[in-house]
């Protein structure tokens, strides 16, 4: 059976649903806009965090955009049948995701007006610059994959369009994660294992907003879902889990190993107050073991509500692991002369603690409203989402 | 034994010939400083590399160094020591075994290999030629990733509205700065505010110079005492220089 794919109605609810994340949205403009009329003294932010809750919201949906391109890739790459009705969906929101935490991170520069100055002027051996043409690049070529994908003159080259885009989202991921791997000099990072990690990671997240998105897209629109489809997902998305776990576990023991990092860890492990509750509550039990138990449980096999619940912990533990890699990971004092008690009037050897703001919430907020707007307005306007997705289509593997 | 005229005569003389040679030679002296300094047309060469070296054993409690540079450069804050920038600031270390206790400036450390250059996406943080680390404002973004990757903390982000800048030490809301050596008194052929402001009023404990010339004041300390990088283990290439940790 061939499947037929359809712009959604403008429903009642589908209105409230763009109304209320334009409003969320026209707040996080505002907020940045007090940012940058103020300047940044307005945030919790200063020159000892100086990244904030707008990173934590921004590198959680560039990591979750590459991640939610999965979907596409196991149908095209991986060559799963049952998937490629979902790979628009799929791309759609990768290209969506990744604008939501692109416009946090630039509305939260000190000088966003300059966009152009970063677009034109690179430092090559910046990984940074790097990433600006990892992201556009990433725009582009999903674009182009979902031409192949919706346009049937061109859909014999979806095979190797989507492993360009497979091989690309690995790139950037990579990329990412070593913004955090480049930093000679911050005990928390400096480490190779931050790509990888954010790999792992960005699997985990990308999958658990598509698997929520999809399901909210279906049922607000009345399209039949067989659910059976998004449960073979959810061994997957456990698997995920348990591999992000792994890396995370190598990390901290790896550091704990060092006697040079062990203050650090246990900043994060015993003594960060905030940045320890977010990491074992947050980014362990509620993003990783209890997700895992309600995704690998037979009891919960065929149990919507508890793979939908999974992924909402998984959202919630996701934006846990990034503020604690990048709250936490600036909490930890500079050593600057090893074996030395050290002081000054900017906070040397004190762990710092961060309030987030009002507008640095809002910022954050508002980017993740853009991404969820850009889905909306897409799926409107362009035949993204199959009319219905039967158990017939799901049939094979 | 009474004083010989013709020795008065003699002292008269002599005295008469070092004022008058001190004369003619001290305008020469302080003109060779000024030709020494760079015109504006002439390019910044590698041939120089200027540095710091600070003397811990004379460096007090006092902050003559800080004040000086916040005066030259105008960086005062708005009492939010969060967030107010720092380009310079005392430090102050206790041996955790000894408790032995040191007081040291600590500001941009003018790496030869500066992890904040590395970083910039955009190359607002660059090095120039003879060693000194800036921050290019009209093209810094305010991205903060410099300071990220800064193990010294010698880098502020500007949070808020500026006034009464100085002309010679443009700054920018929203963008990235940190000691720039004075490059605009070095240019001139002069000392950084700091140094001169230690050997004012604080206890001369800086010195400034060409690493790269062997008869400079800095190169021989350097050669003749031991001195330290702050995280050597780094490895990269400090401009400034520690004496007695």
């Amino acid at each position: 059976m061939r499947t037929r794919f359809l712009e959604v109605d403008t429903s009642k609810g589908y209105l409230l649903l763009l109304g209320l994340l334009g409003a969320l949205l026209a707040a996080g403009l505002g907020a940045a806009w007090i940012m940058e009329h103020h300047g940044h003294h307005v945030t919790g932010m200063d020159n000892q965090i100086v990244w904030g809750l707008p990173h934590v919201f921004a590198v959680f949906l560039i990591v979750a955009a590459s991640g939610a391109l999965n979907v596409a890739s196991i149908g095209s790459v991986f060559g799963k049948m049952p998937y490629k009705p979902l790979a628009r969906l799929s791309g759609l929101l990768a290209i969506a995701l990744l604008a939501g935490g692109l416009m946090i991170l630039v509305l939260d520069l000190g000088r966003p007006d300059r966009l152009i100055v970063a677009m034109t002027t690179y430092n090559f051996k910046s990984i940074f610059a790097w990433n600006i043409f990892l992201y556009n690049g990433f725009f582009l070529i999903v674009a182009a994959y979902l031409w192949t994908l919706m346009d049937r003159t061109v859909s014999e080259h979806a095979g190797r369009v989507g492993l360009f885009a497979f091989v690309w989202r690995l790139i950037l991921t990579t990329g990412t994660g070593s913004i955090f791997g480049f930093l000679i000099a911050r005990e928390a990072y400096d480490a190779a294992i931050m790509a990888p990690l954010f790999i792992a990671l960005s699997l985990v997240y990308g999958k658990a907003i598509f698997i929520l998105v999809a399901t909210g897209l279906f049922r607000g629109t009345g399209r039949e879902l067989d659910t059976s489809l998004l449960s073979r997902l959810r061994v997957l998305l456990g698997t995920f889990i348990a591999a992000a776990l792994l890396l995370t576990a190598a990390q901290h023991l790896t550091n704990l190993y060092a006697a040079e990092h062990l203050a650090a860890e246990m900043l994060i492990l015993r003594d960060g107050g905030s940045i320890t509750q977010a990491f074992w509550i947050g980014q362990i039990l509620l993003g990783s073991l209890l997700p895992m138990w309600l995704l690998l449980n037979p009891a919960f096999r065929g149990n919507c509500g508890a793979l939908l619940a999974a992924c909402v912990l998984v959202i919630l533990g996701g934006l846990a692991t990034m503020y604690v890699t990048i709250i936490g990971g600036q909490s930890v004092p500079l050593e600057l002369f090893p074996g030395m008690e050290i002081s000054s009037s900017f906070f040397d050897g004190e762990v710092i603690h961060y309030a987030p703001s009002l507008p640095e919430l809002g910022l954050g907020l508002g980017g993740g409203a853009l991404a969820l707007l850009v889905v909306l307005v897409g799926v409107r306007v362009l035949p993204f989402l199959p009319d219905a997705l039967p158990s017939s289509a799901a049939a094979d593997d | 034994m009474s004083e010989q005229p013709i020795d008065r005569y003699r002292r008269r003389l002599l005295g008469g010939a070092v004022a008058a040679g001190t004369l003619t030679l001290a305008p020469g002296v302080f003109l060779h400083r000024i030709a020494e300094a760079k015109t504006d047309a002439e390019p910044v060469t590698s041939i120089v590399r200027w540095g710091l070296l600070v003397d811990t054993g004379k460096c007090s409690d006092c902050t003559a160094c800080v004040d000086a540079c916040r005066e030259e450069h105008g960086w005062h804050g708005h009492d939010r020591p969060r967030s107010d920038a720092q380009w310079i600031r005392k430090v102050e270390l206790r041996d955790r075994s000894t408790g032995r206790r040191v007081s040291l400036p600590m500001m941009c450390q003018h790496c030869a290999e500066p992890p904040c250059v590395d970083v910039c996406p955009t190359g607002a943080s660059f090095k120039r030629a003879d060693g000194i680390v800036l921050v290019d404002k009209h093209i810094c973004i305010g991205c903060r990733y410099c300071m990220m990757a800064c193990p010294y903390k010698a880098r502020s982000f500007v949070h808020e509205d500026l006034t009464d800048q100085k002309p010679h030490s443009p700054r920018g809301k929203g963008t990235v700065e940190s000691c720039t050596l004075c490059v605009h008194r070095v240019d001139a052929g002069q000392q950084p505010a700091c140094v001169e402001a230690c050997a004012q009023d604080g206890g001369g404990a800086l010195l400034f110079g060409d690493l790269n010339d062997p008869r400079s004041a800095i190169h021989q300390a350097l050669a003749t005492f031991p001195s330290t990088q702050v995280r050597a283990d780094l490895g990269l290439d400090l401009g400034v220089r520690y004496r007695g940790l």
